[in-house]
Parts: C-alpha cells; sequence; structure tokens
C-alpha cells in the first residue's frame, strides 16, 4: 500500500477541503437557524400578506432541489447582472434552503404553544413583538430543537453539493485527487469517514445543547 | 364599563353589560357556564376586544388603537387565569420578574427584590427557583397572582381561579385572595365557591345569557324569601357539594 498518497495527497487536500465546508456549513447553520426562526413565526403570526410571502418562500425552496437552487444563484442571476463568486453563491443558496426547512420546524414550534402563554403575556402588557420575543419564541425553539438539529446535520451533508458550482470543499477536493490518481474507492470512504465525524461532532453538540437549554416540562428526560 | 356588547361566532356573547366597581370592591360574577362571564372579563382589559361599548378606569377611556395606552392599561389590569398560563419555560421567581424587566423596564436587581417580596405574600417564596412544570396546581394559580401583584395593579380580574384545582388546594389560593380583598385590592371574580361569596363579596353579580340578570348583596340575593335566581343558583351548587361530600 502506498502510504505516501494518503499522507502527502489525499490528507492535505481533504483537510483543506474541509476547512472550506466549515466555513459553508457554520455560518450557513447559524444564519439559516437565524433567520428560519423568523421566517417561521411570520408563517404562524404575521399578516395574511406576510404568510402568503413567506408561505410561498418555504414552498418554493423546499420544493425544488438544492442543485436547481445553486444553479440559478450561480447560473442565473448573472443575465440579470448580479454575479456571486461560488463561495457567495453556494453559501446563499444553503442559506435560503436552511432557512426554509429550519422555518416549517418552528411553525410547528409555535402552533404546539397553548394560547393561555399569548394572553397570559398580553394581559400583563407586553406588546405582541415582546410577546414573541420573549415568551413564546423562547417555548417555541425548545419544542422545535429536535427537528432543527436534524436540519442541520442534513446541512453538513448537502453542503457537498458545493463543487457543482465550483466551491471546491470537502468533495470537491476528494472528487480532483480521486480523478487524477483513479483512486475512487478509497478517497470516497475518506470523504464518507470525514463527514461521519463531523455529524458525529454535531450529534454531540447538539445534545449538549438539548441538555443545557432543558427545563422542566418541555419533553421527556 | 358601559353597555359592553360582544359577538362572537355570530352569537351574542354579551348583550349591552354594564357595570360598575368602586375601589376597595370585590364583586363575584356568578352564574351558568356560557353565560359570558369570562368574555366579560376578559372584553375589560380587551383581551377580547369588545364590538361596542366603552371601559373606564378611573373615568378615563382607553383608545386601544393607541398600541402603548393600551399596554399601558393592561399593566393596571391583573388578570388571574382558571389554568394559571405561568410562562412554561421560565421559574416561578422569573414569572413574576419578566413582566417587571421588559415591559416596566425596571433592572435585574430590584425587579428580583420585588417580585420575592409578592412571592413571600403568596407564601411560594420557598419555591422561587422551580419551574410551573414542578409545582401543583395551588402553587402555580399563587404564583400568578404574585406575576399580577407585582404591576401594582389597580384592579384584578379573577376568572375562576380555583375551578381547575383539586379540592384540598382550593383553600390556600382562596385564603390568598382573602388577603387581598381585606388589604382593599379592587377585584372582579368569576367563581363557584359559594360560601366565599357569602362571606366576602360585597356585590354578587348574576349572569346569564350575555346579560346580567341579578345584582345585589349577598345577603339580600341569597335570603330563600328574596326568590332570586342566585338563590336557585347556589342551593343546587350547594345540593352538589354535599352530594360529593
Amino acid at each position: 500500500m502506498d502510504l505516501s498518497f494518503y499522507t502527502e495527497q489525499l490528507i492535505p487536500a481533504l483537510n483543506r477541503g474541509l476547512m472550506m465546508s466549515l466555513m459553508l456549513i457554520i455560518p450557513a447553520a447559524g444564519c439559516g437557524l437565524f433567520f428560519g426562526v423568523i421566517i417561521g413565526t411570520l408563517r404562524a403570526i404575521g399578516r395574511p400578506i406576510v404568510r402568503n410571502l413567506t408561505n410561498a418562500y418555504s414552498a418554493l425552496f423546499r420544493g425544488t432541489p438544492l442543485v436547481v437552487q445553486l444553479f440559478v444563484l450561480y447560473f442565473g442571476l448573472p443575465n440579470i447582472g448580479i454575479y456571486l463568486s461560488p463561495y457567495s453563491a453556494a453559501l446563499l443558496g444553503f442559506i435560503l434552503c436552511s432557512s426554509a426547512y429550519h422555518s416549517e420546524y418552528i411553525r410547528g414550534g409555535l402552533l404546539s404553544i397553548k394560547r393561555g402563554q399569548l394572553s397570559a403575556a398580553q394581559a400583563l402588557g407586553f406588546s405582541t413583538f415582546k410577546t414573541m420575543v420573549h415568551i413564546i419564541v423562547p417555548q417555541a425553539i425548545r419544542r422545535a430543537l429536535p427537528g432543527c438539529g436534524n436540519e442541520v446535520i442534513y446541512l453538513i451533508k448537502y453542503s457537498s453539493l458545493a463543487y457543482i458550482i465550483t466551491c471546491i470543499e470537502l468533495t470537491g477536493e476528494g472528487k480532483i485527487i480521486a480523478t487524477k490518481y483513479f483512486k475512487f474507492t478509497e478517497v470516497f470512504l475518506f470523504i464518507g469517514l470525514y463527514y461521519l465525524i463531523m455529524v458525529t461532532v454535531t450529534t454531540v453538540g447538539l445534545k449538549w445543547l438539548e441538555k443545557k437549554l432543558y427545563i422542566p416540562g418541555f419533553g421527556h428526560h | 364599563m358601559e353597555n359592553v356588547s360582544k359577538i362572537l361566532g355570530g352569537k351574542e356573547i354579551l348583550k349591552s353589560v354594564s357595570l360598575n366597581l368602586n375601589r376597595g370592591d370585590l364583586k363575584v360574577l356568578i352564574g351558568p357556564s356560557g353565560g359570558g362571564k369570562s368574555t366579560l372579563l376578559q372584553c375589560i382589559n380587551y383581551l377580547i376586544p369588545p364590538d361596542s361599548g366603552r371601559i373606564l378606569l378611573e373615568g378615563k377611556d382607553v383608545h386601544i388603537h393607541n398600541k402603548q395606552e393600551l399596554y399601558g392599561f393592561r399593566q393596571q389590569v391583573g388578570m388571574i387565569f382558571q389554568d394559571f398560563n405561568l410562562f412554561d419555560h421560565l421559574n416561578a421567581l422569573d414569572n413574576v420578574t419578566i413582566a417587571l424587566r421588559k415591559v416596566k423596564k425596571i433592572n435585574k436587581s430590584d425587579a428580583k427584590k420585588r417580585a420575592m417580596i409578592e412571592l413571600n405574600k403568596v407564601g411560594v417564596a420557598d419555591k422561587a427557583d422551580l419551574y410551573p412544570a414542578q409545582l401543583s396546581g395551588g402553587q402555580k394559580q399563587r404564583v400568578s397572582i404574585a406575576r399580577a401583584l407585582a404591576m401594582d395593579p389597580k384592579i384584578m380580574l379573577l376568572d375562576e381561579p380555583t375551578s381547575a384545582l383539586d379540592p384540598e388546594l382550593i383553600g390556600e389560593v382562596l385564603a390568598v385572595i382573602l388577603k387581598l380583598a381585606k388589604g382593599g385590592m379592587t377585584m372582579l371574580m368569576a367563581t363557584h365557591q359559594i360560601g366565599f361569596i357569602k362571606n366576602l363579596a360585597d356585590e354578587i353579580v348574576f349572569m346569564e345569557q350575555g346579560k346580567i340578570i341579578e345584582q345585589g348583596r349577598p345577603t339580600d340575593l341569597m335570603d330563600p324569601r328574596a326568590g332570586t335566581r342566585v338563590f336557585d343558583f347556589c342551593s343546587k351548587l350547594n345540593e352538589l357539594n354535599e352530594d360529593i361530600r
């Protein structure tokens, strides 16, 4: 077995790719969740027009393949004079897609909150906005957390689509090496292992977060 | 309140109801379920905005289209719910402090001090760190009373505060309400606790089908010779209670 292929070619390339993957995944997860909360809230309690718009957004991004979305962002937008770098296009695509999925989990969490929580806050003089920020959303997020965690794990894996629009991340780097040395099996097993490690670390992190946010009465422990 | 009406789902729930409370009054709303008691209470602080009529607090009208004015008004009207409605994600202490901090903009340590005073008043200061899911019904309702009191309300609306409680827990909540009444709090309370009504209420207001049918002092209305709806209603409740015993 040629060990130098691994130590000198594959691993350095994959590590480089891993960095790019993390630069996609981490901001996409953070922004995706942030916008997902806002969009999910608007979908659940917004005025009818806002609700229709945000529902349409969610239907569009949950209803079309991510590859198509990335192609439109990278190859389609230049037609109307908007040029995005491969990295920006990929990141934007992931945020848009992830927000749409998060919004669905958040919406479900919001709908599970009893109406009395709203009445109690309003009776104390909370504005609608403050009621959402301080009372309803903190509860909804706890209820939505397992679903949102699931979405982050999906995100880690669909980030591998970035290389299709020439943003060379983990899968992209691996594919270049695999093609060059014609070692598809070894390379893709390694790539798989990298993703498995990322997902495992994330799962542990999410467990920790769930524990940290745990409040008696929310879920079973 | 003057001539308050409300139509919900095509049904007239409140039919031009007028009611007056003086400072320090404890008036009790009784009557069959579906008679409009709950709707009436929720109209007073605009949780359910009335279709017509006016609500005056210390002679002043509220313009509900001015949101700030509405929020300010609600701060002066405490509300206690049948099913407590404590904020499930906050412990007992934070249930009381959150409105002080976020609505009244009081700093954290002052809010905490004030909250502890109120929790102490209702006898649950030792439960300050516990979450609603860890409290009994009676404790939850007492925390919710502390939460309302901390806002310094001018009047308290109580919507069947003991109806969701086990019989042995009713006493501890009634004792707190009694203390409030003796302290001169103005209160309007819907309840089925006849004994409580008889001894404490300044006035009974009997509601049925969206209207106030009878209104007066408990001794007058509950007199068997008076032949009132109140008397019939209360004796039925009493019979029921005795059956249970």
